[in-house]
This record gives C-alpha cells, structure tokens and sequence, in this order.
C-alpha cells in the first residue's frame, strides 16, 4: 500500500484523500475475495502486466482483483496470478511465450477496468508493458546470417519497435546480417515477437522495462544525436554532478586537508 | 572488416569458387576447415542434401545416426548459400515429423470394397495398386489414353519426374502429364522459347554481385527467395552508391525496405511500364545497335487471343476494347473495337516484324500515357510517379551500368505473362544488357525443381526430355530411339494442361486423375468446382502423400508417401544447377517414395494392353497405331510388363550393391526394391537427352562429389552464362554471342496487323555446327501491347485480390504448417488492406472479414499493417493456410500462350463477417 499512499504530484490533498478512501474500500473487499489465493505476497518483478497497467506496488494496491480486464481480453492473454505464478497474487499478466498481447486498438481489457489499475484511455501504442530485449544473440540464428526475422515481422509496429539492421557478411563474402533491433520509445512489450520466435527457447524476450532498461549517465550526451543542443530535459540539476559526485564535491575538502595531515611515516 | 582484409577473403572465396567451377578438389587444408564436423565422435554420419523447399537451391548437411536425423545444418561448402539457411531450410528436419505422418495406403471402402461413397479405411499397397488398376484400366478402356491424367510437380526429384513421363507418354500413350510447375513458370518458358529458342535462365547468381542495377518486377525476393535476398543485399551494401535496387509491385512489400525506388503499379500495367521503358530507349538513343542488328530481330503476334477462360465465356467471343486498350494498340479510342478471339486456338503464333513496325507499336506508350494509367497507389502524386519511370528507364538505358531484372509470380501469374516476360528480354537485348556477368533478364523459379524436374526432364503436357516437344516428329524419333520404343508409340497429341485437366475432370472426360508431390485440391483457382468435380462424378483420384491434406480429402485413395531425406533424388534449381542426394533415413511404416510408387504401377500393364491401337482424337485417324508387331521385332514379348520395358531392361545394366561406393553406406530403399541401381540407371538415361546440344549434364558419380554443377556442363565444366563468347561452350570463338536455342528459328514476316503469308519464312540463323549446332542464331525482340485482364473491379466487387506466399511457409502449408515453430510464427492467412478500406467496410485489424468473389468465399483476419502494406484498392491473401481456402475465390483464367494460371488478379469484396 505504500505507494498507493503517496500523493501524486498534482493531485490536491482532497482528491488524494478521496481515492485513498475509495481504494481502501475496494481493497479491502477484493482482499477477502482473493485472500485464499494468497500464500505469499512477494511482489515478483518478472511479470507482465496489460496494457496501461500502473507500475509496481501501484498496480499491486489499485487492482480489486476482479478479472474484469481478463474477461474483455478476446484472446484470453491474461490471467489472474496466482501463488507462485509470476508476479503479485490476483494481479493481472501474461506470459508472452504462451499467449501475447495482440495490442487491440480498442484496448479491451484497460477500457474495463474500474479500479484505475489500468489506465482506462490508454492508447495502445503508448502501452508499455515492458521491453522487447533479443538477449540471446549467441543463439538468435537472425545474428548467424540465416534468413528468419520472425520478431520482425511479427512485430505489430513493424519497422518501429523492431527494425532490421543490415550489415555484410565476411565470412561468405556474398551474403548479408538482418539483425533484428528493437527500439525502446517505441516497443510496447507486447511480446510477440517472444511468442514468435522460432526457436526452442526464445532468443528475444520482453522483460519488464526496469529489468530491461540501462541509463546513461545523466550528465552525458550523444554528441553526434543531440548535436551540441542541450535537450528540453536537460536541466541544470541533471547537468550537476550525480549522487556520488556531489558526496565527494562536499567532503572532498575535508578529505584533503585530513590526507595533507596525516604525515605519518613522512619524516621516517 | 578492413578494406585489405576484406580484398584477401574475396581472393580467397574466388579461388574456391573457382577451383568447384573447374572441378578442381580443394587442397586438403581447404577442406578441412568444412569438413571438422560435429558429432562425429558420436557416431554422427554427415552427408550432403539439398533444401526441400524454394528455387534457390540452398545446399545443405544433414547428420544421421542409427537411422535418425541427428542434425541438419547449411552446408558451407555450398556456393549458393555458404551454409546459411532462411528458417524454413532450418526446419528440414523437422517436416518428415509431422505427428500425423500417413504409413499406410488409405482407401474410401463400404463392405470390404472400394466405394466411392465410403470412407476411409487402411488397406494393404496390394489392395491399393489392385483397385488403383482396374479404375485406370476401365478409365482407358472407356476413353482412351485421354481418360488419365497425373498431375505432377516441380517438387518432384528429377527421376521421379523422368520416370513418370516415360511411364506415362511411353507406356500409357498419354500426354495427360502437367506439373504444378504450369502454375508457377509456364509463361516464363513460352518467353524463352519464342525469345531464345531454349528454356532456362541464361544467367547465373553471380550475376547479384556483379551487377549495378538490381529490378524487381512482381518479386518479393525479400520473402520467397530468402537467401538470394541475402547476396542482393550484401550487394547493396558493398557496391557503393551506383548500386540501386527497384521494386516495381502492386503493394508493398519487404523487398521495398532495401530499394532505392518502389514503384506500385496497377495490376497488368507492367505491360504498359515496360513499353515506354522500350520506347524510351529508342526516343533517347540508348539502344545498341550494333548488338541489336547482329543478334536480334523484331517479332510479333496476335492480341486476340483470349484469357485462357472456359471456352463458353463471352469473354473468349468477343471483347470490346476499352479505350485506354485502344490507345494502347495504337488504334482510334473515339470508335468502338469489338475484336473476335479469333486467335485463340493459335495464340502462339508470331512473325518477324520491321523495326518500322516496332517503333511504331511503341508509340502510344508516352510518359503521360502510361503514368496515368499505371499508378498503382491513389494517394502517390502523379508527377513524383513519373519522375521514378523516367528514373528507372534510364537505369536500363545508361550505357555503363548493369542491370539484371529478377521476376517470378508477378510476371508469370498473368493473363499476358508470355507477353511480359518476352517484353522485359526486348529492353535487355535492345540495350545489349542480356547474357553477360552482371546483365540480363532473370526469370527466378519458385519450386526446388522447376527447372531441373518439371522443364529439363519436361513433366508437362507438351514437352519431351531436354526441351523436345510432343507432336514434333524429328523429336519423336530422337525420344523414340533413346527410349527403346517402336516408332509410332508417343502419341502426337498435346495433353491437357493443368487447368484443363481440371476442367476435363469436370466434363467427365477424365476419369483417373493422380496427383503427387502437389496438393492440387488446395492450389488450383477457382477450386470449389474441382473439389465438387471429383467427389461427385464417377472418375477415381489418388493422392500420394505424405500427409492429410485437401487433396487427400477430396481422394478416393492415397498412397502413404516417403519424403525427401527418405529417397535419393536431384533437384536443379533457378541458375540451372543440378543437385543430388543420397537417401539419409528411412521413411515410417509403410510409406513408398513416388518413384516406388511408379514403377508398382508399371507393373500392372503389358505393352499388349498398350501398345495396341488405342482411340486418341485428333490424332492421324483418330487414332494411335498398333506398335505391337515392331516391339515383337525389337524383342519385346507382348506380355512383357511396362515396368520390364520401361525400367528394368536399362536398369539392370546398373547393379546396385549397399557396397556401392557412391552410396558411402546410405540405404537404398527403392534399389534393393526393384533389384537394380535405379537412380543412376535413370540419370544415366536421361541425360543422353541432353549430350552435345546444348543441355549436357555430367554422370552421376559426379554429382555425388560436388555441390552441384550447371548445365551445360561440357568436359566437365559447368556453364556461368549461356549464348556469351568465352562463358558458354557452345558460343563459337569471335561471334561475341549465340542464341542458338533450336527451337521456333523460323518464322514467318508481317507487320502489326498480321503475317504477309505470300513471303517467306526467315531463319534466325545462317550455319550450323557438323553436330547440328545453330551458330549464330539470332534471338527475338518482341512488341506487346498492353491489354486488361478480363475481371477488374466494379461496383459489386469493389477490390483487386492478389494472392502468394510469406517467408515462414511453403507453398499450401503442408509440410511448414506440421512444424509448430513455424505454425506459431504464421498461424493464419490474413487478409493484409489498406486501414481505410477496412475501416470504410467497418473493420478494424484482427477482425474477421468475409472476402467473396463470384466464385466463392472464405473468412480471414484483418491485417492492416505489418509485412505488406496495400495501396487503396488491393487486398492480398496468402494461400498457404486450407483455413483460408483463397483459391476458392480466384478465377481460372490462364496466359492463352502458356496457360498458367493467373492467381494476382480478381475481383472481390470484403465485409464484416
């Protein structure tokens, strides 16, 4: 519940108090329903979730667990976890090797839910219910020169979240590389390309987009993307020196002085 | 890779191409690098095989151990693919294990008897063969040679193909043979016969990394030709900025994403395209004159020749021109042509034109004409249009640069697709542009042995071995003579073509119809009236194969068919290179490859019954004449078996032992079957076909050693370019080229309108070669004119249906569809259109759409993005998926010349299911 009991930046004091009352309501209600279910509530990181569906303890605290959003779905997608299952017990997911995510351009599943878990206008490009990742390039055949690109093609936004990147072949000397990329802004994680994939065990996976993603040092740019512009999102805050730095920035005086002291062993 | 780096492999892979182009063996530290197998400590035995699947050819290396396949992997010795594969040759393997492998022969039976009515039951190959007989038998016996008909396949090995035409034409005196092959290339080779005088590509894939210029017409390499879409590519990207790829289509595909151009045309106007390229060339001085005046001439033929429709169509009467038509044909638009299909029984005609005549056959083809009338996407701007033909014909016309133009079901899947394929040599031989590294017109192939089975041996209705023609009597003798036959026996009516034979199984007229290797009931236009055709009329279908399919449904028996890996075969693929393979595995329960199936059935007939005088309309007399009393003469007893004469006579000559060191220990089902080696006894007969004109192959021994040669293969050494000085053996020294193809080499003279039948024939050619080799034939540069195709769209059915394959499966999705990797990636055919269409129709993507045609209809998931994406307009549905049966909705219209079938046009509609 702790971050459900956050204040969200521009929500005023009523409006927060108001949805903490309607929530702890439905929350309470939905526990005694699915509390059976319940053996152990770790909250699992692997999961993914439908489509507009809040992140982490937020989606775990707004969900009543109703299977709303599991009924709408045309494709039957999700499922109601269950003990064991990845992610939070009587949260809606999917596992994209069994059954992905066809990204309706109606978004059932969101359309249906009444709590506010899923983001009932989200439009499904936007969705983001994790991050295509191709993690096993030693065994995606795509990356040996053989002719597949299945993910690709597969790919609902074809072109976009997955491309192709072409390169030659040095070793046959008259063949090209289709290897297969996949583009963050634009992957939903709708997993299927997962679902696809050829092989026996999938070379491309969709993770949740915490597990998948890295970042850049905040400070530092692509010279060559951003030609020399600093970014809209480029505040001086993000410019300054990270966490790390600004520690040693405000104790490295003390450091010195304390290192220019210790004459221990210098008049030896 | 650095540039020196880079230098020093393309040395190295040269010297290796070379020293396999030679026949050279490769020095042993060069071998060892591909032969350091896997598994071999495990007892894994490697050997070479070849792709099951598309005309590429890929070679590839399968690991067998204790009777199972281990592994298979690309072979990288192979220079057509280095051992890379696309993911259906991944899969090899995998499509021999299909859970519902059939093992035994299944016949429809009520009460212990066969019953046309009945259902299936498991009966014994004694009971199968037995029933099988009697039905052929009383067909023939009720309609002559005529009452049976085999369809047959480009996925045939070569001997099977071999050996079901002999048994056939020679045994049962019936040119009722046709391939699935007639739906895939027939136009392409009516163009190389008209053009050339000899079928098969003149060029080779090292065209791909010595050319400029790469054009796409109506061929989504990108997809159906996985691999060579590879060295397209890495073409692109080595060759700098002179290297341009233009994908000419009717929608977008994934062959666009690598183009410099696309160009998207409306459906049939490739016809018109090409011309103002010709045109073109003419109006700005492009053409080689010196090329053209040496070795070429200008020709022509009639335009009213019919659309290959049932005979009692309005539309095989009387068409009026519309007017764009009259424009094209150069004729007033303001009155009204009405033109009788008078030519339609002759469409193959064609006559030696002026280049006066020529020249002015292209007039109408102005930019403006033609951009108005091609422009396939309603949305592109009409001047940014004519801007890219102006872009592309100058690309043809360029005097330094190289072009090859690549085309496959576009341009042979059309009601003129003789005509197209003919027009796109005219632009390669005017501007000299044909037959040489890195130039020419390249007909790729979509079947593993188009070429090496269904053309080279000739399984269609019309043809003989090695490009000899039924009802030509000097190819009789020849075909006679090699064939130990009395002469008389080859019956010198052409057969039915593939769309015929349907029909005549319609009519009643055909009343035994064999399918192998093919899944006609599912790939056939228009295919509700075929089904309807064959379970309800009296007639007797048995379908060999592997597994339950539409056709084995539709059967009244089906023999359990061994597959690829479980028999040794050959295939030749779309650069005329033969491949053999030894049999790997053998095949579950009682399953028997189709050449077993064969020679069975040739023993159920003695040339008594068939060699008799048998009834054959339009034949001397009506009639074929008894060549009993001769074959008594030659040695033959008149209770001698077909199989005995056909077969074993020859194949005896080659014993088979499992000792044999050309089978390094592989089993050989059919050989010790048939007590003879019969493979090589086959091959070795077969290819005296070819010897010395121009067709030669090497023996069989050889084939087992490489990875593959190209014919004509001459000393020993395989052929890059065919008709080119210094490539091809048959080109003599200094004449720079040779179109010697014999065939079609003299031909009347006339102008647009007609031949002047008061002059006389011209030869193409001046001397011959003491071997009866032409040498220095001339080749045709052809004027077609654009014209429609009979069913456009209108107000009731509003979309143009274009149909075709997707990467991940094979043709009707027998074998791709078993592998559940493959499944999963495409499980279903969807209908790919344009956002709007759909949304106009009320549909959205992943809805169920009802698309109907006036023949019939079928339900399909909308697509309206993803690999192919639609102009206005269009609709595209792939055929591979018996859910989707989309060839219930396609009109069985032909090329008149070729008859193949055109499966990219129709008209339809698309609801809301």
């Amino acid at each position: 519940m702790g971050a459900f009991l956050n204040r969200t930046a521009g929500e005023s004091r009523r409006q927060f108090l108001a949805r903490a009352s309607r929530f702890a309501g439905m929350t309470l209600v939905g526990g005694l329903l699915w509390g059976w279910l319940v053996q152990e509530s770790k909250a699992q990181p692997f999961a993914l979730h439908p489509p507009g569906a809040k992140s982490g303890q937020d989606l775990q605290s707004r969900c009543i667990k109703c299977g709303m959003c599991v009924d709408a779905c045309p494709y039957d997608t999700l499922s109601l976890s269950r003990a064991g299952d990845d992610g939070a017990p009587g949260v809606p997911y999917f596992v994209a090797r069994n059954t992905p995510c066809y990204m309706c351009s109606d978004v059932p599943c969101a359309r249906a839910c009444p709590s506010g878990a899923l983001d009932r206008e989200v439009e499904i490009t936007r969705a983001r219910m994790g991050l295509a990742v191709l993690l096993d390039q030693e065994n995606c055949i795509a990356f040996q020169g053989l002719r597949c690109e299945v993910c690709y093609r597969v790919c609902p936004l074809m072109g976009k979240a997955i491309s192709l990147q072409y390169s030659p072949q040095e070793r046959t000397g008259k063949h090209a590389f289709f290897r297969p990329v996949v583009h963050s802004q634009e992957c939903t994680g709708c997993g299927m390309c997962e679902h696809a994939c050829i092989l026996e065990e999938p070379a491309i996976k969709v993770l949740t987009r915490r597990m998948a993603k890295g970042r850049l040092g905040r400070h530092y740019r692509l010279g060559w993307k951003e030609k020399g512009v600093i970014s809209p999102d480029f505040t001086p805050d993000d410019a300054a020196p990270g966490p790390e730095l600004k520690e040693w920035g405000r104790r490295s005086g003390e450091r010195a002085l304390k290192e220019l002291n210790d004459t221990e062993g210098l008049y030896d | 890779m650095s540039s020196i780096r880079r230098r020093e492999f393309l040395k190295k892979s040269l010297a290796a191409t070379a020293a396999l182009t030679a026949g050279i063996p490769l020095s042993r530290e060069a071998q060892a690098q591909f032969t350091t197998n896997v598994g071999e400590k495990e007892g894994w035995k490697w050997d070479k095989v070849v792709c099951r699947f598309c005309g590429v050819g890929c070679g590839m290396m399968m690991a067998t151990k204790d009777g199972r396949i281990v592994s298979v992997k690309g072979d990288p010795e192979s220079p057509v693919n280095r051992g890379l594969n696309c993911i259906k040759g991944y899969f090899n393997a995998k499509i021999m294990y299909g859970g519902d492998r059939l093992t035994q022969p299944l016949m429809r039976m009520t009460n212990g008897k066969f019953d046309k009515k009945g259902k299936f039951s498991p009966v014994s190959w004694k009971v199968a063969l037995d029933e099988m007989e009697r039905q052929a038998k009383k067909a023939m016996a009720e309609k002559g040679p005529s009452g049976v008909s085999m369809f047959a396949s480009g996925q045939y090995t070569i001997d099977e193909g071999y050996a079901a035409v002999k048994f056939m034409k020679a045994g049962l005196r019936s040119n009722n043979i046709d391939p699935n092959a007639r739906h895939c290339m027939a136009s392409a080779v009516v163009a190389f016969y008209q053009v050339f005088g000899i079928d098969e590509p003149p060029g080779c894939y090292e065209d791909i990394e010595m050319t400029d210029t790469m054009v796409l017409w109506g061929a989504n390499m990108a997809e159906m030709h996985p691999i060579l879409w590879s060295r397209v590519t890495d073409r692109k990207l080595n060759g700098g900025d002179k290297v341009k790829i233009i994908n000419l289509s009717t929608y977008a595909n994934r062959s666009s994403e690598m183009a410099d151009m696309e160009i998207i045309f409306k459906p049939n106007t490739d016809l018109a395209i090409i011309n103002y390229i010709n045109k073109y060339l003419i109006d700005n001085n492009m053409v080689d004159w010196d090329f053209v005046n040496k070795h070429t001439v200008f020709a022509a033929g009639p335009t009213n020749i019919g659309y290959g429709l049932p005979d009692d169509h309005p539309k095989e009467q009387k068409v009026t021109l519309s007017k764009t038509e009259a424009i094209a044909q150069g004729l007033d638009p303001n009155q009204t042509h009405t033109v009788d299909q008078s030519m339609r029984g002759t469409p193959l005609a064609h006559w030696k034109i002026s280049l006066e005549d020529f020249k002015k056959g292209l007039e109408p083809y102005t930019l403006d004409f033609v951009a108005q009338l091609a422009k396939g996407d309603p949305e592109e701007d009409l001047e940014i249009f004519k801007e890219k033909l102006v872009e592309l014909a100058k690309y043809y016309g360029e005097k330094n640069r190289k072009v090859v133009s690549f085309w496959t079901m576009g341009f042979n899947q059309h009601v003129r697709g003789s005509w197209v394929n003919q027009i796109m040599y005219a632009t390669h031989l005017l501007t000299g542009k044909q037959a040489t590294p890195g130039n020419g017109g390249f007909s790729l192939t979509g079947q593993p042995s188009a070429c090496g089975t269904a053309r080279e041996v000739g399984t269609f209705a019309h043809r003989l071995p090695s490009d000899k023609l039924v009802g030509n009597p000097a190819h009789h003798e020849i075909t006679e003579k090699l064939w130990k036959l009395p002469s008389g026996t080859l019956n010198p009516v052409v057969g039915t073509h593939a769309v015929a034979m349907m029909r005549q199984l319609a009519a009643g007229n055909i009343k035994f119809f064999w399918c192998q290797v093919t899944n006609p009931f599912q790939d056939f236009p228009n295919v509700s009236n075929w089904i309807k055709a064959a379970r309800e009329m009296d007639n007797f279908i048995v379908c060999s194969d592997p597994y339950p399919t539409i056709s084995g449904k539709v059967a009244d028996l089906i023999l359990p068919t061994a597959m690829i890996y479980e028999k040794w075969g050959a295939y030749g693929n779309a650069e005329r290179r033969t491949q053999h393979w030894r049999q790997q595995v053998k095949a579950p329960g009682q399953a028997k490859g189709d050449l077993w199936q064969i020679m069975e059935f040739s023993k159920r007939f003695k040339i008594k019954d068939v060699w008799k005088s048998v009834p054959v309309a339009k034949a001397p007399g009506d009639k074929l004449p008894d060549v009993l009393a001769e074959a008594v003469k030659m040695g033959y007893k008149p209770d001698d078996t077909l199989f005995e004469v056909l077969f074993a006579k020859n194949g005896r000559k080659y014993k088979w032992s499992p000792k044999d060191p050309v089978a390094k220990g592989h089993p050989n089902d059919i050989a010790d079957d048939m007590g003879f080696f019969v493979h090589r006894a086959l091959w070795e007969e077969y290819r005296q076909f070819g010897t010395g004109n121009g067709h030669d192959l090497a023996d069989f021994e050889t084939y087992h050693n490489v990875r593959g040669l190209r014919w004509p293969v001459v000393n020993g050494k395989e052929t890059q370019w065919r008709f080119s000085e210094g490539f091809d053996p048959f080109v003599e020294p200094g004449s720079g080229f040779n179109f010697y193809g014999p065939l079609l080499k003299e031909i009347l003279q006339g102008s647009l309108k007609g031949p002047d039948k008061t002059k006389d024939k011209v030869k193409l050619f001046t001397k011959k070669s003491p071997q009866g080799n032409i040498l220095d034939g001339k080749a045709k540069i052809f004027f077609r004119p654009y014209m429609e195709p009979p069913e456009q769209p209108d107000k009731e059915y509003d979309l143009w249906l274009c149909t075709g394959r997707v990467l991940e499966h094979w043709h009707s999705g027998t074998m791709t569809r078993r592998v559940p990797e493959l499944h999963r990636a495409v499980p279903t055919a969807q209908v790919f259109m344009h956002p709007d269409d759909a949304a106009k129709r009320g549909l959205k993507r992943n809805d169920l759409a009802l698309l109907k045609s006036r023949r019939g209809e079928v339900k399909a998931r909308v697509e309206t993005q993803g690999r192919n994406t639609m102009p206005k307009g269009t609709v595209f549905v792939p055929w591979f998926d018996e859910h989707v049966l989309i060839n219930k909705l396609t009109l069985d219209q032909t090329c008149p010349m070729s008859k193949e079938t055109d499966y990219k046009k129709c008209a339809v509609q698309v609801s809301k299911a």
